[in-house]
């Protein structure tokens, strides 16, 4: 089946009008031993078969809205989305168009994305969002780019925390490969016992140096703790280096904002944020930073203007900063930011709102809490007393691996096995509970892990 | 868009924008009332805890107050002011904007893609995996390459990513005196920017009058400085490269290696495969080849496939069968690293749900035949196109072309631009095409129709784009003063990079211009 209006008759007329004979007669400038292969690929579905064959492919999957109960997170959640935000992105509208370069017909992308930008400004506490990156963990590694400009190369070093998520923290590295950046702190500074995180943010604090551009530190952290930045950042700035906090969205409903922290760079993942888990993606990185930056930071941007009957309307602006202008001199190659889901979030901080965002984070404070008080009762089980928000390390009387097979048995998702990234970490858990976790998926799971006995 | 485009031009004939009523949406901060809320939550289950310590807690969260169907009319509005893919033609060159199939927004939101966590035990995906697996598979035989990672976001992505491998290509063979990239100077802006990233030199190749690579610029530029060249085939301009054997064959023989953008790789589809005619590594772009549909400026997914030589440095982890199958037994599906891997360029698995799965349902419906029938159809349609506008619009590289076409939007004697025209495309209700691009065309008009349109839509286009061109002649000020039948008119661009509101929302006391 394909998707080709053109009839044979139209064919042969447009083929005459073209003034060849056959299909096959306009690809003579193609090699002629390598034109038209056999393609070994299986022959063409229906769109009745095709819907099968997926449906089968997801059913393969057990997903974690009927088949388990996940504790899972680390760095992607399990929230509930409100059922509007779909319809909205179903609109063809919205998602067969294509970037705004057009904005007399595209004013419904560009408002959108302005208003992202603003709502998300709004939520981290910063002057200026951009419209958005991949992911947040290519948003920070962003960061990265944006202070190295802003010290035109010449500062550099980079300190990152070891507790910033790990896949973070490797695409960081990938990304300065090629450039003269030395990143330092997350492999100088093992974690060792991840309740210190005070005695982690001195020795990481003693890194930063007048060399250093950039030190990066996640919000809660990649455990889950919170910790106030405020004098961290102080101390950076009097080395004349900028901070980028990677920071949970929803976390920033209840608690201080990295803005207020005094970060120079705001970045995350906005997949808490009305965006359903996919497997991993597409997401949004956001991005958001102080007004001094926005001319050293990469990616799309939407401004207000006038058309010319002196409507209020929205272009891109600042366009000088990309590659399809400066080429080789642009800070990045991005070209274009996560349209949709962009969208997405926007529309989920629209309907949820400041009352609907505040409960969410509170649900997600007051289960976690209560599931964290009731394993702590387990013998063999002890969480930290740091402060934290929705995600908590359970230290486990056997390795994390066995636990979770067990778990998974009963149908429960257990949470991050943290000796992956972590070799000094074992037996430790990384624990997520969201909104979507009842008392009686907590009370579940605290009793499966009571009932067995690990030597 | 508003209303049909034929009659709404006629009525607006005079050129001067209507100046009635505004159409302004207010943005979604001001539409907010104190009170008013959009979804409840459910109370919480469980034994209250306390808060945390006063000073870490935020006081002010500014977001808006709305009820959700203040919500669906705000967005339902907006909408409104957008063209796309499925309101009408987008001859956009270069994006591939193709009619983008209802079903894949039915598969792509199967529970077992959605609510899927990749951090899962991969006995609990083993779906998923095999579906990047087979996508892998088919991506290989499609393009001719011995091995692809799913990983990269977008194509720019895809080309960064590229450029890594290239270079610990180089690297892990001693052969680190290499840093120039040949890249020939219509490439798309996003070729140099991913080279600049790497702090490596562009030496840009020009194009010959044909609008191939010019063969005596690359020779003399292939020394053992060079990295690769990156190319675009078919080009910006449309057109396959008539010698791109030879090409290929200087570059490998300075030690280069040879990336392929796959941006126009809908022109290629069963026609030839880049790893055939030794491409050494390439991205796709699934949502421009392979029907993922844009969203209004992403997201975009850029796969790259490598041969067999680069197979080793792919971005970790990759999707492998870790167990075969047997006795009626599926195989096991897992991940595995690359034995010198560039290591991780996201987090996660890549674009999965809204990309993986969109394209995997895309190639499983067309198959080979209908595969070719998509490179065929787009490049008849190019052609029949290019025609059609012959004579009317200077095409300055013409010879049969492939997917896509580059005209002159200008005209002796006449102070219009191809801006000009651009915009009043949009008065006959037409998505204009790309213009200033490629650099190398005065005034370039770069026109991809794609396969999905039929000829009555083409016809309809040329139509317009002729009736333009004498509008061109008798009555510039219509094309100056275009559009003036959408709802919203030129803009002022520099106000907008002047005074630089990028939000509607700003802190207590804060001073915009301090």
């Amino acid at each position: 089946m394909t998707y080709i209006p053109i009839s044979p008759h139209e064919r042969d007329d447009m083929l005459k009008t073209i003034g060849v004979k056959s299909l096959d007669d306009l690809f003579d400038a193609i090699p002629a031993k390598h034109r038209f292969p056999k393609l070994d690929l299986p022959k063409a579905l229906t769109e009745m078969e095709a819907y099968s064959e997926l449906s089968d492919i997801a059913q393969a999957n057990e997903n974690v809205r009927g088949d388990l109960i996940s504790f899972l997170g680390a760095g992607m959640y399990n929230h509930y989305i409100p059922s509007v935000i779909d319809h909205m992105l179903r609109r063809g509208e919205f998602y067969t168009a294509y970037t705004p370069y057009q904005p007399e017909i595209s004013q419904g992308t560009l408002q959108a994305i302005f208003e992202y930008q603003s709502l998300m400004s709004a939520l981290t506490g910063m002057d200026v969002s951009n419209a958005s990156h991949y992911d947040g963990a290519t948003a920070t590694a962003e960061a990265v780019s944006l202070a190295y400009a802003q010290f035109r190369g010449k500062r550099k070093k980079v300190v990152m925390s070891p507790s910033v998520h790990p896949q973070y923290r490797a695409v960081v590295r990938t990304y300065t490969q090629g450039m003269d950046i030395e990143v330092s702190g997350d492999d100088q500074l093992p974690i060792t016992n991840y309740q210190s995180p005070v005695s982690n943010l001195e020795s990481l604090t003693s890194l930063i140096d007048d060399t250093t551009s950039l030190v990066i530190v996640q919000y809660p952290d990649f455990f889950g703790r919170v910790y106030d930045y405020t004098k961290l950042i102080e101390t950076s700035h009097a080395k004349g280096a900028l901070v980028c906090v990677v920071a949970n969205p929803t976390a920033l409903a209840m608690f201080k904002t990295p803005g207020d922290m005094g970060a120079d760079i705001v970045v995350g993942d906005g997949q808490p944020l009305g965006i359903p888990m996919w497997y991993g993606g597409p997401s949004v990185g956001f991005f958001t930073t102080r007004k001094s930056y926005v001319h050293k930071m990469a990616g799309r941007l939407v401004g207000e203007t006038v058309d010319n009957r002196g409507q209020r309307a929205y272009v891109l602006t600042l366009t000088a900063r990309e590659q399809h202008i400066k080429r080789e001199r642009a800070t990045s190659n991005i070209c274009t930011n996560q349209g949709l889901l962009a969208l997405a979030t926007a529309i989920y901080l629209s309907v949820l709102g400041k009352s609907g965002l505040k409960q969410v984070a509170n649900l997600c404070y007051q289960k976690a809490h209560y599931a964290a008080r009731e394993l702590n009762k387990i013998k063999g089980y002890e969480i930290s007393s740091e402060t934290f928000f929705h995600e908590f390390v359970l230290e486990c009387p056997a390795p994390v691996a066995e636990i979770n097979a067990h778990l998974l048995d009963e149908g429960i998702l257990g949470g991050y096995d943290l000796s992956q990234d972590y070799p000094s970490l074992k037996n430790q858990m990384l624990v997520a509970v969201t909104e979507m976790n009842s008392k009686e998926d907590i009370d579940v799971f605290v009793k499966i892990l009571s009932e067995v006995k690990y030597e | 868009m508003n209303s049909a485009a034929s009659t709404t031009a006629a009525s607006s004939a005079a050129g001067t924008p209507p100046l009635s009523a505004k159409v302004v949406e207010p943005t979604i901060f001001d539409l907010s009332s104190p009170g008013r809320i959009g979804v409840t939550m459910p109370a919480s289950d469980v034994p209250e805890t306390d808060s945390p310590p006063q000073h870490f807690l935020r006081l002010e969260l500014p977001l808006p107050e709305l009820a959700e169907v203040d919500v669906v009319r705000h967005y339902m509005h907006l909408s409104k002011f957008n063209y796309s893919v499925d309101s009408g033609y987008y001859p956009l060159g270069s994006c591939t904007m193709k009619y983008n199939p209802k079903i894949n927004e039915d598969t792509c939101r199967l529970p077992g893609f959605l609510f899927t966590h990749p951090l899962q035990p991969i006995e609990t995906v083993q779906g998923n995996l095999a579906l990047m697996y087979q996508l892998q598979e088919w991506l290989k035989e499609i393009a001719g390459f011995a091995g692809v990672t799913l990983q990269p976001a977008a194509g720019a992505h895809g080309e960064f990513t590229g450029v890594l491998m290239m270079r610990a290509y180089h690297k892990s063979r001693g052969d680190a005196s290499r840093t120039k990239m040949l890249i020939p100077d219509a490439a798309h802006g996003t070729n140099p920017a991913s080279v600049g990233m790497m702090g490596m030199t562009v030496v840009t190749i020009p194009s010959d009058e044909r609008g191939n690579v010019d063969l005596k610029a690359l020779q003399a530029a292939c020394d053992d400085t060079v990295v690769g060249m990156m190319l675009t085939n078919p080009n910006t301009l449309g057109l396959f490269d008539e010698h791109i054997e030879r090409v290929i064959e200087l570059v490998h023989g300075c030690g280069g290696l040879m990336y392929g953008d796959g941006a126009n790789l809908n022109a290629l589809l069963g026609i030839v495969r880049p790893g055939d005619l030794g491409f050494d590594l390439m991205h796709f772009n699934l949502h421009k080849t392979f029907s993922v549909p844009h969203g209004g400026g992403g997201p975009g997914v850029g796969p790259v496939g490598v041969a067999a030589h680069l197979v080793d440095f792919l971005p970790e982890p990759l999707v492998g069968i870790l167990e075969d199958a047997e006795d009626g037994w599926s195989p096991v599906y897992g991940f595995v690293k690359p034995a010198k891997t560039i290591g991780r360029m996201k987090a996660f698995n890549g674009h999965f749900g809204g990309g993986f799965v969109r394209a995997f349902t895309y190639i499983a419906m067309h198959g080979p035949d209908g595969l070719k029938d998509i490179a065929q159809y787009a490049v008849l349609n190019a052609n029949y196109l290019q025609a059609r506008l012959r004579g009317t619009y200077h095409i300055p590289f013409d010879r049969i072309c492939m997917h896509e076409f580059v005209a002159e939007g200008q005209f002796e004697g006449s102070d219009v631009r191809a801006l000009d025209i651009a915009k009043r495309l949009m008065d006959y209700n037409f998505h204009p095409p790309t213009n200033y691009f490629p650099l190398i065309v005065h005034e370039a008009l770069m026109i991809e129709p794609t396969e999905t349109e039929n000829k009555d839509t083409l016809d309809a286009f040329a139509d317009a784009l002729i009736k333009i061109a004498e509008e061109a002649k008798s009555q510039p000020d219509l094309l100056h003063n275009a559009p003036s039948s959408t709802l919203f008119g030129r803009m002022d661009e520099v106000k907008a990079a002047r005074e630089l509101v990028l939000c509607c929302w700003l802190p207590e006391g804060y001073d915009l211009n301090a």
